[in-house]
């Protein structure tokens, strides 16, 4: 299990994504340089909205398509990126994954969820990962840095 | 036989030997995923069900083509094709309509063997089971009014088990309420209805639990009462207490079962201003007060509001579920003499001054002074009253006042305050006001003193000088002066 570790000012994107959604859930992906994706924690050095494709009950659901997976993952790899993992909100429930964010988990990617209420101006934050012995997911620690990560910022 | 690569993604290199990509032989996609599988066993479990097939959210690809486009696992291959596995993200929050900070909805003790009984038929349903069954059982559920909407709503939300109804009303129960208000018995006849609903309920269903809200909703306590709920139904029969309602939904961000009905015809809505419009977005302004009778003016049939009520308490259980495709944007339009249902898209009102973004509303307002009205009870403003006993002494003096009856036709064959009065419903006074002497005193009634009031004003503007209103109106006269007259 690996621990996490986001600049401030992507956290704050993400919970804008969150905001803004609200009262649907936003969802999207995180990317981590290509060289740097196996540290631990791991680095997270770029976020990116990935529009919901679900059509129904889209304030307590998500689908990313494997089509846009496999698209974000050929522009990441084109700026030294891979995709790590994903985020997405939960508007007025806790930051911590459901029984059918478990159920639809993938080992080693990273996930970030963040609670969302009406008005709300800071989306509280928690960072999971699927143990894949046990099928479940575990926290895994959330470092924020103040500073962007010195290799492949910015945004997809 | 071909030799085909398979590119293994990211997260499942773990269990493929941390390979990127496994030669492997085969003629179909299928034939290729199930040696794979056999090669790398740990792979088995997060690309195929217990039955084989792929996993909902594993795509292949052959080449640059989902083979679900193709021929799914019958779809052949070459040698040079490449088969790539690409994972789908799904995820999302737990069930039902959760107030924020709220810990998950669908947890709980273990249901007994007779709740297991009790919500069988519940249980049999996919989209409900026991995770649904117990969300409906963490649900808090306020229903504002009692009476013929709330009545059968009530009901059913107690029987679905609702695990916290919420009641506001006021009134106590009357003969007149029991055509409709089923959850009433003609032994709870004068009883507060909170009293008669809460034990009706929970002698439907032990199981949940009635919150009483005795007294009027008002601004003052309107939010601390709504707070603890999950949604609100509501079944008011008043545009003060309708806006109050709506107000107060939209500034908790909570959705608000909307229903109403008119002599025929229902309404029926889910106003959720957090992803679609709210009552104010449908009607910024309230109707002034005496265009739109209430029930108790109009009449109203009685297994109407039965109907209303019951799609009311649909709308609620389907939210507090997550299922299926709430009335959110449409506003239900029922027609029980044509035996018809209608649709209207509601679009948000991007200028509404409480939930667009533009809004100018923070708080809650004077709802009273909002729509125009005066509270119940009290005395009208400018219009010169007469009390029944004033009334009684002044028939049986020297100069007795003229008497106009300005209820509606099929009132007047329910009671009559004297044998001959002049009968001008309130909508023809204007037109038929030659018929009115001025060397007289007049004194106007109608049921209960409001429609009278306004002709009162009416009768003022128009140049009468000697009019008064029955304050009460003839329901107040048969409870003080006649007890042999009807109430109604």
């Amino acid at each position: 299990m690996r621990g996490l570790s986001v600049p401030s000012s992507l956290l704050e994107e993400m919970r804008g994504y969150a905001r803004e959604s609200y009262p649907e859930e936003c969802c999207g992906f995180l990317f981590s340089s290509a060289d740097r994706v196996e540290l631990s924690p791991r680095p997270i050095g770029s976020v990116a909205l990935a529009p919901n494709e679900r059509v129904e009950e889209r304030h307590r659901r998500f689908v990313i398509s494997a089509e846009q997976l496999r698209e974000a993952e050929r522009r990441a790899i084109e700026r030294g990126e891979v995709v790590c993992g994903f985020f997405h909100s939960h508007p007025d429930q806790p930051a911590r994954p459901s029984r059918f964010d478990q159920d639809h988990a993938w080992p080693w990617y990273s996930y970030v969820i963040l609670s969302v209420t009406a008005g709300d101006p800071s989306p509280e934050v928690g960072a999971f990962q699927l143990d894949p012995d046990r099928g479940e997911f575990v926290r895994v620690a959330l470092a924020t840095e103040t500073t962007p990560p010195s290799v492949a910022s910015g945004g997809a | 036989m071909a030799r085909i690569p398979i590119k293994v993604p990211t997260p499942l290199r773990g269990f493929a030997g941390g390979h990127a990509e496994v030669l492997v032989e085969g003629e179909t996609v299928g034939a290729l995923l199930r040696s794979l599988t056999e090669t790398h066993p740990a792979l088995r479990r997060h690309l195929l069900s217990p039955d084989g097939a792929l996993r909902n959210f594993v795509s292949v690809y052959l080449n640059d083509k989902d083979v679900r486009t193709l021929a799914r696992d019958q779809t052949a291959v070459r040698d040079g094709d490449v088969l790539s596995i690409v994972p789908a993200i799904a995820g999302g929050a737990p069930s039902g309509t959760m107030a924020p900070g709220a810990t998950p909805r669908e947890g709980g003790r273990a249901f007994t063997s007779e709740e297991l009984r009790r919500y069988s038929r519940h249980l049999l349903l996919p989209e409900v089971g026991v995770a649904g069954q117990k969300a409906l059982r963490n649900a808090k559920v306020l229903l504002v009014g009692t009476g013929g909407l709330g009545a059968p709503a009530a009901l059913y939300l107690a029987a679905a088990g609702v695990g916290t109804i919420g009641l506001v009303d006021l009134d106590a129960v009357e003969l007149s309420n029991l055509q409709r208000q089923v959850l009433y018995s003609t032994a709870d006849l004068g009883r507060p209805k909170l009293e008669a609903a809460r034990e009706r309920l929970e002698g439907l269903n032990p199981g949940v639990t009635i919150v009483p809200h005795a007294g009027r909703l008002d601004s003052t306590n309107a939010m601390e009462v709504l707070r603890p709920y999950d949604l609100v139904v509501d079944g008011t029969d008043n545009f003060p207490t309708r806006y109050l309602v709506n107000d107060a939904c939209v500034l908790l961000g909570k959705p608000n079962v909307y229903g109403s009905i008119y002599r025929f015809e229902g309404q029926v809505s889910v106003f959720d201003a957090r992803r679609g419009p709210c009552y104010r977005c449908l009607y910024p302004e309230p109707p002034p007060p005496d265009l739109v009778p209430s029930c108790a003016e109009a009449g109203v049939l009685g297994v109407l509001p039965g109907v209303v009520g019951a799609l009311q308490a649909t709308e609620a259980i389907k939210i507090l579920l997550g299922l299926g495709e709430p009335l959110v944007g449409r506003l239900l339009l029922y027609d029980a003499g044509t035996m018809s249902f209608r649709e209207l898209a509601l679009a948000k009102n991007p200028e509404c001054v409480l939930c667009s973004p533009k809004a100018t509303q923070k708080g809650l307002v004077d709802y009273l002074q909002f729509c125009g009205v005066a509270p119940p009870g009290a005395a009208s403003p400018g219009v010169p009253e007469i009390t029944p006993e004033e009334l009684r002494d002044a028939l049986a003096g020297e100069e007795p006042p003229l008497l106009v009856d300005v209820r509606e036709p099929e009132e007047w064959e329910i009671s009559q305050l004297s044998r001959a009065p002049l009968t001008i419903p309130k909508g023809e006074l204007t037109e038929r006001m030659s018929e009115l002497t001025r060397a007289r005193e007049l004194v106007l009634y109608c049921r209960s003193g409001a429609r009278s009031a306004d002709a009162v004003r009416t009768l003022l503007e128009l140049g009468f000088t000697n009019v008064r209103n029955l304050r009460g109106g003839i329901n107040a006269w048969a409870e003080r002066i006649d007890p042999n007259l009807p109430v109604y």
